[in-house]
């Protein structure tokens, strides 16, 4: 069985199926990253672009080192949010990354629905490395990598996202990933930072975090950026905090072996409290060996279709 | 000169001829023999007035390169409209005599025949902050004015604009979004914009805004205009104060009927429009005011743009839908073949309520009214094809509809300015 897109844009139409696949070739890859020779052919004489309109250091980086690993040839475009605004098109830029013989182009864009509109237009496969608010399907799948890991299987399990839902593409992602592949979501924000009809997609919502943590497999944080304080989504940070932070106190309200995870950078003592991030139960620094893993299997399958 | 329309289908008589003398409607009757009267030939066609559209935008002065007053009132006659409002939102902003003035005496000297009529501004340079020359505008020809694309946020101005504008019989067309609550949205906040991660705006946003120009227009008891309604609630709220008794009439457009924000889902921005598609039980509830009178006319916001500010990221993409062209077919479509209204009621809510809203003499097919009149085969078959548009601006979502209904031929003032 192949991969059966071109792109990863979203993982709403990713099957079952697929992404079984994804995550076992990503274990099949994982023992590479312990080795002492970090080095396949896996992707010789592909051409990998990221091409970042936001900055990023973890995911750039792991998506770099994923393709160097494998020997594909990499190279980096950064373009600031303003020369979107003035500069070449996305889909002009698209075009010329594609008749430079680029095989894989990976986009992380601040406006939704970008990678969908590059991908329309040029030859080379896309990878949504983050799109505005909407989707970060390799942070999900590298989550979800990270819980199978530990827990064996994804079906049944309950993962609690804690944060701000809203402009949270990667809580977005994990909710179409973990439900198709058998897993209950509990979220939990301000209602100020909560989508609409966020229970239409199949999760339960709640406003207080030790409901949301009930009895869960999994306890994910999600980033607070300061700006959207800013925007009068809430009163201080400080507040948010004490009512929508995940620290011990609540901690205790999951399973006794649940996960502590997070996609990073994190704002310590913000959203998560060091004793947490930092306690046996947190799997956050395991996350981004994961992701490497899951993007090094994903630019395989990619690639190899059609060869 | 006489005219004589023969064998065609006409609201409220019927099958019957119609006879033109001198640009205006001399008879109407279900045989008229006339000797020396050119024509025309209407076997078989609707014969109905030209549609009068309350909301387009020509960008001309100044932003030809979207639509310009050639294009813009060519492609407004191949949609079957004869007399079209054009907002304020040129550059410069048509806030002065001068550029209404200049709007009106070049579709006069250039355009395809079908009346222009500018509405000014409400403010100055549309800030929202001092009045534009109201009085001046009137004088020069505007009929109405609005700040349309942006609200009237300051209800203190609004109220002000009502009442100074009503001296000179300035009704104030409104743009209702509350810019605070639409936050940056850029489609329908709902269950699509959820899962497509973009940015929503509710439909709180329109409906506060309609709920204090009711008030304003109740207080003063003045006439008040709402653009473009596009959810189930401000059409309520609207049916409300005309049982009041408030001095309020309104419009949608015709892709409020026919679309919704499942559109959205391709990310392609041609679906992005202020205010937004919203939902079925919207375009139910904007179909049954329609029906009862609570929304008087259908108009286009025939908004053009260039492609280049179409084929980009969602956010980034301008808002707006070329719509003349495609305003016929979609409504006949929706509304009458899916038996809602007749074709006799459509006239009513295409061209005689908003000719009676910029209070001119057309509207109408009967004796002593303007000879603006198309012919129009309500059950032809086609295909929008935007590439086709005369329309400088073919951001459409509806590229590739099958529809039936339209327009063959467009009469201004008794004289031929299109067939199909």
């Amino acid at each position: 069985m192949a991969f059966k897109h071109k792109d990863l844009l979203s993982l709403r139409d990713v099957e079952r199926e697929e992404i079984e696949m994804i995550l076992s070739t990503a274990a099949s890859m994982r023992p590479l990253l312990e080795s002492p020779t970090k080095k396949t052919a896996h992707l010789q004489g592909k051409s990998i672009v990221t091409l970042f309109y936001e900055n990023s250091t973890r995911t750039r980086m792991s998506f770099e080192l994923a393709s160097k690993y494998m020997s594909a040839a990499a190279a980096n475009i950064s373009a600031s949010a303003s020369s979107v605004a003035k500069g070449e098109t996305l889909i002009d830029t698209g075009k010329t990354l594609d008749r430079m013989g680029t095989d894989v182009i990976i986009i992380r864009h601040p406006m939704s629905g970008a990678p969908h509109l590059l991908a329309q237009h040029v030859n080379a496969a896309v990878i949504n490395a983050g799109d505005g608010v909407n989707e970060h399907p390799t942070q999900a799948l590298l989550d979800m990598f990270t819980i199978k890991r530990h827990k064996g299987h994804l079906d049944g399990l309950r993962v609690a996202i804690i944060g701000d839902v809203n402009h949270s593409r990667v809580a977005r992602s994990n909710i179409f990933g973990l439900h198709t592949m058998g897993a209950e979501v509990a979220l939990c924000a301000p209602p100020t930072l909560m989508p609409v009809q966020m229970e239409e997609l199949g999760v339960k919502t709640y406003t207080r975090v030790e409901e949301a943590v009930e009895g869960a497999d999994v306890v994910m944080g999600l980033r607070i950026q300061k700006e959207r304080q800013e925007e009068g989504n809430f009163p201080s940070l400080r507040e948010y905090s004490a009512f929508f932070g995940i620290n011990e106190e609540n901690l205790r309200y999951a399973k006794p072996d649940a996960l502590v995870m997070h996609p990073g950078p994190m704002n310590r003592g913000v959203e998560i409290t060091s004793d947490v991030a930092d306690s046996e139960q947190s799997v956050i620094n395991e996350q981004v060996t994961s992701g490497v893993a899951v993007r090094m299997a994903l630019l395989y399958l990619l690639t190899r279709k059609g060869v | 000169m006489k005219l004589l329309v023969k064998g065609g289908t006409l609201p409220e008589y019927g099958r019957a001829d119609m006879l033109v003398e001198d640009g205006v409607i001399s008879r109407i009757e279900g045989n008229i023999e006339c000797e020396g009267a050119q024509v025309v030939d209407a076997e078989g066609l609707y014969v109905m007035p030209g549609m009068v559209d309350l909301h387009c935008h020509l960008r001309d002065p100044g932003q030809e390169y979207k639509e310009d007053i050639v294009s813009g009132t060519r492609a407004a006659a191949a949609g079957g409209f004869t007399s079209v409002c054009c907002m304020a939102n040129t550059t410069p902003v048509n806030d002065n005599a001068v550029v209404t003035s200049f709007i009106i005496n070049k579709a006069k000297a250039e355009g395809s025949g079908v009346h222009v009529y500018p509405v000014g501004a409400v403010s100055k340079g549309l800030k929202g902050e001092n009045m534009a020359e109201i009085g001046d505008m009137a004088k020069a020809g505007a009929v109405a004015i609005s700040d349309d694309g942006k609200p009237v946020m300051n209800a203190l101005l609004m109220r002000l604009a009502m009442e100074y504008g009503s001296a000179f019989g300035m009704t104030v067309f409104d743009h209702c979004e509350d810019s605070n609550l639409v936050n940056k949205g850029v489609m329908n906040e709902g269950y699509n914009s959820t899962l497509l991660g973009l940015r929503g705006t509710t439909r709180a946003a329109e409906e506060v805004q309609i709920a204090r120009d009711i008030v304003l227009s109740e207080t003063l008891n003045l006439p008040i205009h709402i653009c473009h309604v596009s959810t189930k609630g401000g059409v309520e709220l609207i049916r409300q104060a005309k049982k009041r008794g408030v001095k309020i009439t309104a419009e949608t457009a015709p892709h409020y009927l026919v679309g919704t924000d499942d559109l959205c889902a391709s990310y392609d921005a041609n679906t992005k429009v202020n205010p937004p598609m919203r939902l079925a039980s919207d375009q139910e509830a904007l179909i049954a005011g329609l029906c009862d009178g609570t929304i008087d006319a259908i108009a286009t916001d025939h908004a053009p743009h260039h492609r280049d500010e179409k084929e980009v990221e969602y956010n980034m993409a301008l808002s707006g839908i070329s719509g003349f062209e495609t305003a016929f077919a979609l409504c006949v479509e929706t509304l009458v073949h899916g038996h809602h209204m007749t074709m006799e009621d459509f006239v009513k809510v295409a061209c005689t309520n908003p000719a009676r809203i910029i209070k001119k003499n057309c509207g109408q097919l009967k004796p002593g009214m303007d000879a603006d009149f198309i012919l129009a085969d309500p059950n032809e078959e086609w295909c929008i094809d935007a590439r086709k548009f005369l329309s400088k601006g073919k951001n459409t979502p509806f590229h590739g509809r099958l529809v039936h209904g339209r327009v063959k031929e467009t009469y201004v003032g008794g004289a031929r300015i299109y067939k199909d």
